[in-house]
């Protein structure tokens, strides 16, 4: 017996195509996802004993389609108009007579309502990872590190303001998109960096997810020049997870990465994206990170690094987002560049912004250079610092091996 | 879908008849776009009177009911096809211009039982 393709991943890939078909077709999120969900677990019953179907997500919609019309049909408390709605579609033939266009409408109108700026931040990741992802609540629970019932009550709740106050199912009208895009794009970037939480282990599913949701949105909008930036810079920084923890699981620093881990096809693919990106423009800040990381990810070692090209980049990106840790990044870039002690005068600048005091890796930054000035008891001083502000494990033990190694180098002489 | 839009002025905002024509040209646009429901300005929350059930008695009291609602200054009654048309709509109140905060809250839709 052949082994099938994987049902779990088709399933995962057919997932938000269904419960946007699904939801224009009863008009309520909910409900669509509890369909597709049945549907789906009846694929993963039926598909192994009749093989999978030719085309996997016309039958998910379409069996999810059956079973919403059932359910409505059961609960009587719906409006007819609903039942109506499902009853209409489900005589004007099967999903497949439905354009592709209007697919890519259902698609991106799901993810601009979970994105809608009306919810949250940190709803509008759950929402997305729930309704275009497909991730049980269980799941998404264990990624915002809360428990279950509170994170079903969280969508349940955002899933009622829907209704409630009237969000949009739609694509935002073309004067608008522009405004809304941004806030699509940033949730699909907090879902790449959950995958990159310090405390806790790389979940690799995430950004492999997060990389999957920018892909398609750039199917769904190939023109837009920041979605193919996010898209790019996400590869570019995905190909370095190899090497982004030793054997051990502890954190190596960019500078000291083994850099034939990192993963060429990515890399490729990434700048790539990034070229055509640039030249169709406009620029975005996502470009910009993408060319900071492509700077990184093309140069065979730290020291082969164009660091003024990429101080110069985070100038730029200072002009888009200005942030006080964007500017610890530019004088880091600076110091490669021209030397620790020009890098040193833009950290001490910023010592005492408000919204880097709880932020440890500006002393450890300033410790770097520190010691590469050869000041290794104001060093280990910056070192100190950073460990009384609670950093993650994985950086606290980063820490106190670079407090021991500088003790070590300091008695020496004597 | 109607939306009450509760406008919660700025610290050191005091409606006065100044105000009145930016209002009205407002209220004008918002009719002709045909989402103007109602709207009105609140007199200061030392005017308030609110009433409650005890037992079998009315008894009124003497200011708002609610902390939150001493910073109300006034309301927009709109009804617009969606949040988005709410907003649209809501950001051109001209307290807006002037450091307010304006809450949009649904109403709730009842149907109305045909009648026998």
């Amino acid at each position: 017996m052949t082994t099938g393709p994987d049902l779990e991943v088709i399933v995962r890939t057919e997932w938000w195509r269904a419960v946007a078909v699904v939801t224009r077709l009863v008009g309520d999120l909910q409900f669509a996802e509890d369909a597709v969900q049945e549907a789906c677990a009846a694929a993963l019953i039926q598909w192994p004993a009749t093989g999978v179907p030719a085309n996997p997500g016309n039958w998910l919609i379409t069996t999810a389609r059956h079973k919403a019309t059932d359910r409505l049909r059961r609960e009587s408390r719906r409006l007819d108009k609903e039942v109506e709605s499902v009853r209409d579609f489900s005589e004007t033939g099967p999903p497949s007579s439905t354009s592709a266009d209007e697919f890519r409408d259902d698609q991106l109108s799901l993810i601009f309502t979970c994105c809608h700026p009306a919810f949250d931040p940190a709803v509008r990741i759950a929402l997305t990872l729930r309704a275009v992802c497909g991730l049980t609540t269980e799941e998404i629970a264990a990624v915002f590190l809360v428990p279950e019932p509170t994170m079903a009550q969280r969508l349940v709740r955002a899933k009622h303001k829907i209704v409630q106050s009237g969000i949009p199912l739609r694509v935002p009208p073309a004067d608008a998109l522009a405004e809304r895009l941004p806030a699509v794009l940033r949730v699909i970037y907090l879902v790449f960096t959950q995958g990159h939480r310090p405390q806790a282990p790389i979940r690799s599913d995430l950004c492999a997810e997060a990389i999957r949701l920018a892909r398609v949105l750039l199917e769904l909008l190939p023109g837009e020049a920041e979605v193919s930036g996010l898209l790019a810079l996400l590869l570019l920084t995905d190909s370095r997870r190899p090497a982004r923890v030793d054997a051990a699981g502890d954190l190596v620093l960019l500078t000291e990465q083994d850099r034939t881990q990192w993963v060429k096809t990515q890399i490729e693919e990434g700048t790539a994206l990034l070229e055509t990106s640039l030249r169709a423009g406009p620029i975005g800040s996502y470009q910009l990170q993408a060319a900071i990381a492509a700077c990184h990810s093309t140069a065979a070692t730290s020291e082969a690094t164009d660091w003024s090209e990429v101080a110069a980049l985070y100038g730029e990106l200072m002009r888009y987002e200005p942030s006080p840790v964007i500017e610890a990044n530019r004088a880091i870039a600076v110091a490669m560049a021209e030397g620790p002690s020009a890098g040193l005068v833009i950290l001490d600048s910023l010592a005492h912004h408000p919204q880097l005091s709880r932020w440890p890796q500006l002393e450890i930054a300033r410790a770097d250079l520190l010691t590469r000035l050869g000041r290794t008891s104001d060093a280990i001083t910056a070192y100190r610092r950073a460990l009384e502000l609670e950093p993650p494990t994985a950086e606290r033990l980063f820490i106190t091996k670079k407090i021991r190694d500088l003790r070590g180098n300091d008695t020496s002489p004597h | 879908m109607q939306y009450l839009c509760l406008v919660y002025p700025g610290a050191d905002f005091t409606p006065q008849q100044a105000d009145v024509p930016s209002y009205l040209s407002v209220r004008d646009a918002m009719t002709k776009a045909g989402v103007y429901v109602g709207s009105g300005a609140l007199q200061p929350a030392e005017s308030a009177t609110t009433i409650h059930r005890r037992g079998g008695d009315i008894v009124l009291t003497d200011g708002p009911f609610a902390e939150m609602a001493e910073h109300v200054g006034g309301y927009f009654v709109l009804d617009c096809a969606d949040l988005d048309e709410a907003v649209k709509w809501a950001v051109t109140i001209p307290a807006m211009a002037r450091d307010a905060s304006v809450e949009i809250r649904p109403l709730v839709e009842f149907t109305v039982p045909p009648e026998a």
